[in-house]
């Protein structure tokens, strides 16, 4: 169970969403939409941790989560199941063998990653999810450069790997994914100008 | 840790790593010296143990800013950040990882290259104990400088401007001891000295390498 209690998050010291409240019981996803700017980004890696909340709270175990950027954070000189395998030891996992065919790797395992092309590489990226196996899962628009038969595969390995064992996904995206998920429009969240406006910005 | 360590260690020594740039750039700086000040033994000799700790330093400093650099770009930084690994871990790892791809390879050939300087043989073996103390200690100085630039374009040039004056007392003591050394002095001081600054830089640096690395991630 994730929830988030009127949590206010800001990019630059700037606010960009406040008070968004919402819940995601055990077993769904939740996409976020909105325009480009809105804050997807921010309130994910707010979320994930990497930046801390202006207000608000956050309920989530965080040894559960994981994150998921824009960048796949793949090393070109390794090859794909190096790759795999690093981030299976980091989280002290294994790496499973449904991986590969769940995101079509089995022919690249041998291949180094700085071969691979930019839909094959953001595959190995999602792969390193299945690796991970953590049970809150924050993805920052994951299907950028897939295909439409990856994108089908990512959303039958959130659908049928993830959700399906009770994991949890909060995934920003602007295409449909074809889950059976709520949807949350962050426009109404939009922060107002002055909201919160810090003092360093008042003599700008 | 570990896995993270290995993997550093295998992307040095893969293709690009730059595993040895350090090693060739000490090679040429001390072969440069006699070059410079003339191939005269009684010129070389007393500054042999100096020039050799400057050039160890200054290739030391060749590698640092590709220790969060690359990572930071490729978004793994980030990952490491929000997985099990405590950032702390992760600096360590990465610290005996940049130690073991330059301060060490620096360690093992700097003897050899105390014969282009007409080092004198009592003193090699001090050279290498002072390298051998004092080299890890410059891996996890620079990885703190490291940490608070990554992110910044062009950081490497800021990066050589925060580390070398923190480099200083390292550089005293380690070429002390040396000198002291090739003179048959007590070298017992310089040595304390240079074990309590690694010691130190252990204790305390890779837990504000880290605290720097969270605020450079926001």
């Amino acid at each position: 169970m994730l929830r988030v209690d009127n949590l206010t998050c800001a990019r630059g010291g700037r606010p960009v969403l406040s008070n968004v409240s919402f819940d995601v019981p055990d077993g769904q996803a939740l996409i976020l939409r909105g325009a480009n700017g809105i804050g997807k980004t921010t309130l994910l890696r707010t979320l994930a941790g990497l930046q801390p909340a202006l207000s608000g709270d956050i309920q989530v175990d965080e040894e559960d989560t994981a994150y998921a950027s824009h960048a796949d954070g793949i090393k070109a000189q390794l090859t794909v199941a190096e790759n795999l395998a690093f981030w299976a030891d980091i989280y002290g996992t294994d790496v499973p063998e449904t991986v590969y065919t769940d995101f079509d790797l089995a022919d690249l395992r041998e291949r180094f990653a700085g071969t691979l092309s930019a839909g094959q590489k953001r595959r190995l990226g999602l792969g390193r999810l299945g690796v991970i196996k953590r049970k809150v899962l924050f993805l920052d628009e994951p299907t950028v450069s897939l295909d439409r038969f990856s994108v089908k595969l990512f959303a039958n390995f959130i659908q049928n790997r993830h959700l399906a064992n009770g994991g949890i996904a909060v995934i920003a995206t602007h295409i449909d994914l074809g889950l059976t998920a709520r949807e949350l429009d962050l426009e109404p969240y939009r922060a107002a100008i002055d909201d919160l406006g810090s003092s360093d910005e008042a003599f700008l | 840790m570990i896995a993270l360590f290995i993997r550093d260690l295998r992307l040095a020594v893969r293709a690009g790593g730059g595993f040895g740039l350090g090693l060739a750039f000490f090679l040429i700086v001390v072969v440069l010296v006699p070059f410079g000040v003339g191939p005269d033994r009684a010129v070389l000799e007393p500054i042999a143990p100096g020039i050799l700790w400057v050039a160890a330093l200054l290739s030391c400093l060749l590698s640092l800013d590709r220790i969060f650099a690359l990572d930071f770009e490729d978004g793994s930084l980030a990952l490491l950040a929000t997985s099990p690994l405590p950032l702390e871990g992760a600096v360590l790892a990465k610290t005996v990882a940049h130690w073991v791809t330059t301060g060490l390879p620096l360690t093992l050939a700097a003897p050899a290259l105390g014969i282009l300087l007409h080092m004198k043989p009592e003193a090699y073996g001090y050279l290498f104990a002072s390298l051998l103390l004092g080299t890890p200690a410059l891996s996890m100085i620079g990885t703190f400088g490291a940490a608070l630039t990554v992110g910044l374009r062009r950081g490497g040039l800021l990066l050589s401007l925060l580390v070398l004056p923190l480099y200083v007392p390292t550089l005293i003591f380690g070429a002390e001891a040396v000198r002291r050394g090739a003179e048959a002095m007590a070298v017992q001081t310089p040595f304390v000295m240079l074990a309590g600054i690694t010691a130190g830089a252990f204790a305390l640096l890779p837990i504000a390498a880290a605290a720097a690395l969270r605020v450079n991630l926001r």
